[in-house]
């Protein structure tokens, strides 16, 4: 059943205007879902469903409330909006709280390619069938792999529209699919070793091999049996891309105009300073073809752009959303998130430069370093930059991987980690919103045994 | 069913309400169960929330809403066929229903048989959920002056207030009805300290399945202070030592070890899967003699508590290490029906969106013999962990990680320097085998703990008595 998500969106302005509300932002969705996972070789989940919702956030009187709902009828709309402006009267008024000037808001948005029909109208056997040759793949790669957390697809698609008081009408539209396994192999003591991998993208062209995914799950769990600690020390350390993305992910948290305002960033005071060597470009940029964090308008209708945000080690700009620039008197960067609820400020698809040598060229000129593959906790402080974090992967000896590490943490200070790195791989790829090449950073610290 | 929560109804399923009943119900299951199957059941769930969140002194936003909807679900052996429908309306509920059943292939339908309501026992009556919205903006005011206050060196504060008042009911074609209302109240206060360049910060919270009552037994300064205290030490904190030492965790906080370290690893469906360490190892010794582990969804107003779990089982306290010797894994119904096992008890979810698995609820460690005191004064240089933030398990290799954020350095069997936050990590078994002292002082946590699997997130507790483990890796940066 199609909902008329622009006739949803329009009534519920309407109405917000006609109760007297000089603000509103009115955000209406639906999503359809399907998850399917396999396990040697028998199905064990079929999940389909589809949802729809409603979030607002209306400013009365300069005093905020928000709230949502999966009722799209008429009538229980009214008496939804109804329910959020009583809510306001008892917030406080904050002049700063106000949506932006019409005249900021976004006239002409982009077409970008972010939903694929193919992905949408994917069907369960079909992703049946891929789960399976994938796992099968993990089981034929070697004799010791024992078991399976299970090969699992997943799809979703969805359709929103976001409507301002200010005049701003936007459609956006996109896609997902991913598929992931998890193969377990036997280790001395009762340890299992698991290793995983995945693929995920907007369209399904391109997701990558379903046997290469499973080959991948394995060839990484055989390869950490009899992972033993590193002796504690200071060791170069080479960030494997997908763990990379993390300390990316960090940056991110900290440059962000909400962390910022509230004094929860070490780069708070840091703008136009050195934050990280010279091979430190970070680049925020909503219009990465097919990306999984592309957009064409922000979460309060203002126009987007790729930004710059650092370049060659200097903090260059935060990412934010209205209130967080009124707050901290500078220009906001479309970078809200959230329409219809609190607008946060947001990353888009956020990502560290690519260098220009192979990932396996990281190791060169190496003595004795660790080869980081995994990450596990949440040691991170954003107030202060302290960074401890339980790792996984390999020991680099002459240049060369030679065995499994597991059971330590790396911990630097993340400006110091920053300051460290020293090269950075050609491998990035925008699989996920945030995401970076491998690199390589010349020192921190590893406790293990 | 229910008549012994306090709470009045609110959902539109409960019981005796016209929307919802039994022909209904029946139909639903039936349909689920068209194509086979072992069995189909019903998650209702109706769930209102009302938070306010204040920044810097002033109320940023006022926030509610209703969430209603049903989960069908089909299994057959292992195999689970899931949907669900956004609202009650009996043409979505058979739908989903549809959907839900393509998981069994071949055989007819199963006949359901007549529904019989379940009795539950309520761990955590409730007498009024109401708690006004000026007073829940009065609530977190009461906090963020508190911490303001409790010193000049306190920049900023934050906070919030949400409580939830959520009813579930849980209808399977076994004929048998489960309805429960579970509330739960929560506070949160994080401030930022500043004393010449250093600026650290400090965050408190706490709450559970109460109602505004638990502000009488805990106040809200009490959080504000709570913040700024840890803020205040940590401005004084020095980096944490690197390497493999004796630890000592203090009561309450710490329990996040027992349920990274040996909770999640104990969930029946990875050792279904035989991804998990502890697989095939039930009756071995797994921990030290002086280590009894106990999931106890049964404690009162804990926020980990259920009066009946989401597959509609009324649980009861599960012993998962006896004296050291593994005893038992977390079962819901398709891993207690896995093992052959009579009872279930865990199967939890986040919402009716999503599949019910294995999960814990309040999970602890049983008091020792020793005097904290006296465990401290035994370590000649090791760490004293006091807070934790959160953490993380491999479960198949068995490696945890919590993160300490107020720890201080032993030396000599004597607190002295506050260290830098930093990661722990150890092995399950390996390191619970290293507890050698247990101290009498158990202590439940009053955190906000919430456990993420597989993108579900649930509440839980957790507890246990100052423990002294004599090797356990400390992430820091001096050594």
């Amino acid at each position: 059943m199609a909902i008329d998500l622009v006739g949803v969106a329009e009534h519920a302005l309407a109405t917000l205007r006609r109760l007297g509300v000089q603000h509103a932002e009115v955000s209406v969705g639906t999503g359809r879902e399907l998850e399917v996972s396999v396990r040697e070789g028998e199905v064990e989940l079929v999940k389909e469903a589809s949802s729809s919702g409603l979030s607002v956030r209306v400013i009365v009187d300069d005093k905020v409330a928000t709230s949502s709902t999966t009722d799209l009828k008429r009538s229980a709309v009214e008496e939804f909006l109804r329910r959020a402006i009583d809510m306001a009267a008892v917030s406080e008024a904050d002049p700063l709280a106000a949506p932006p000037e019409p005249s900021e808001l976004s006239t002409h948005v982009p077409k970008l390619e972010l939903f694929d029909p193919r992905v949408e109208g994917f069907l369960a056997d079909d992703a049946i069938a891929m789960a399976r040759t994938a796992e099968q793949a993990a089981f034929g790669y070697d004799p010791r792999i024992s078991s399976s957390e299970g090969a699992s697809f997943s799809r979703s698609s969805g359709r929103s529209v976001l409507a301002t008081s200010g005049g701003f009408l936007g459609q956006k539209d996109g896609t997902y699919v991913s598929l992931s396994v998890q193969a377990i192999a036997d280790d001395e003591g009762g340890k299992k070793r698991n290793g995983s991998h995945w693929t995920g993208s907007r369209f399904l062209e391109d997701l990558e091999d379903p046997a290469a995914i499973g080959l991948e799950a394995a060839k990484r769990a055989v390869a950490s049996l009899g992972a033993k600690k590193l002796e504690t020390g200071v060791y170069p350390i080479v960030f494997d891309k997908d763990v990379a993305r993390a300390i990316v992910g960090l940056v991110a948290s900290c440059i962000l105009g909400d962390a910022v305002y509230r004094q929860r960033s070490y780069l708070a005071e840091k703008l136009g300073q050195a934050i990280g060597s010279r091979w430190l470009t970070i680049v925020d940029d909503p219009f990465v073809e097919r990306g999984p964090g592309s957009r064409t308008f922000d979460g309060e209708g203002r126009p987007v752009s790729r930004r710059a945000v650092v370049e060659d080690g200097t903090l260059k700009s935060f990412l934010l959303d209205t209130y967080s620039a009124r707050k901290l008197g500078l220009t906001p960067t479309g970078s809200a998130n959230g329409g219809g609820g609190i607008p946060h400020s947001s990353t888009s698809n956020l990502y560290l430069v690519a260098g220009d040598r192979p990932a396996k060229a990281l190791l060169q000129g190496i003595e004795r370093g660790l080869f980081v593959q995994r990450m596990m906790g949440f040691g991170f402080d954003p107030v202060t930059g302290n960074f401890s974090r339980g790792a996984e992967g390999f020991l680099i000896e002459g240049g060369q991987i030679t065995r499994p590490i597991g059971e330590i943490t790396i911990s630097r200070n993340l400006d110091g980690v920053l300051h460290g790195i020293t090269a950075v791989a050609d491998d990035l790829s925008h699989k996920t919103a945030t995401s970076s090449p491998s690199f390589l950073v010349d020192e921190m610290t590893v406790a293990g045994a | 069913m229910g008549g012994l929560n306090v709470v009045r109804s609110q959902a539109p399923f409960a019981p005796g309400s016209a929307a919802v009943d039994h022909d209904l119900i029946d139909r639903v299951l039936r349909r689920a169960m068209e194509s086979g199957g072992d069995f189909a059941d019903l998650y209702f769930e109706y769930r209102r929330y009302d938070a306010v969140s204040m920044e810097d002194g002033r109320v940023r936003s006022v926030s509610g809403g209703v969430d209603l909807g049903v989960g069908v679900r089909v299994v057959a052996q292992a195999a689970v066929g899931y949907a669900y429908a956004e609202g009650i309306e009996p043409e979505d509920l058979l739908a989903a229903a549809d959907t839900a059943s393509r998981i069994a292939r071949g055989g007819g339908g199963v006949a359901t048989v007549p529904v019989r309501s379940l009795e539950v026992t309520d761990r955590y009556p409730v007498a009024s959920l109401e708690i006004e919205a000026r007073e829940r903006v009065e609530l977190v005011r009461r906090a963020d002056t508190a911490a303001r206050q409790a010193d000049s060196r306190i920049v900023r504060v934050d906070g919030s207030l949400v409580v939830v008042h959520k009813e579930v009911m849980v209808c399977s074609s076994r004929g048998v009805t489960a309805y429960d209302v579970q509330p739960m109240v929560r506070i949160s206060v994080s401030v930022v300290a500043k004393s010449g360049d250093r600026i650290e910060s400090g965050q408190s919270g706490g709450g559970g399945r109460f109602g505004v009552d638990y502000f009488e037994r805990v106040p809200p300064e009490a959080h504000g202070q709570e913040a700024a205290r840890v803020a205040l030490v940590n401005l004084g904190s020095e980096p944490a030592p690197a390497g493999t030492m004796p630890v000592v965790l203090a009561a309450g906080d710490s329990g996040i070890l027992l349920h990274e370290a040996v909770g999640h690893g104990l969930e029946a469906d990875f050792n279904r899967k035989r991804t998990s360490n502890y697989t095939d190892r039930i009756g071995e010794v797994v921990a030290s003699p002086l280590v009894t582990v106990i999931d106890d969804p049964t404690l009162s107003g804990s926020r980990g508590s259920i009066n009946v779990d989401d597959e509609g089982e009324v649980p009861s306290p599960h012993r998962l290490i006896e004296g050291g010797v593994l005893s038992a894994y977390l079962h819901d119904r398709i891993t207690a029906n896995h093992f052959g096992l009579p009872n279930a008890g865990s199967g939890r979810r986040e919402s009716f969106r999503e599949v019910p698995m294995p999960r814990m609820t309040n999970t602890l460690m049983v008091a020792g013999n020793d005097d904290p005191e006296s465990i401290i004064r035994s370590v000649k240089r090791g760490v004293y962990a006091k807070r934790f933030s959160g953490g993380q398990v491999n479960i198949s290799n068995g490696d945890f990680v919590f993160s300490l954020i107020e720890g201080y350095l032993i030396e000599d069997g004597k607190l002295t320097a506050p260290l830098k936050g930093a990661n722990l990590i150890g092995n399950g078994p390996e390191a619970l085998t290293t507890v050698s002292m247990v101290g009498h002082d158990f202590e439940l946590s009053d955190g906000m703990w919430t456990c993420g699997k597989d993108g579900q997130s649930v509440p839980v507790g957790v507890g246990m008595p100052t423990v002294k483990l004599d090797e356990l890796t400390v992430g820091g940066t001096s050594f």
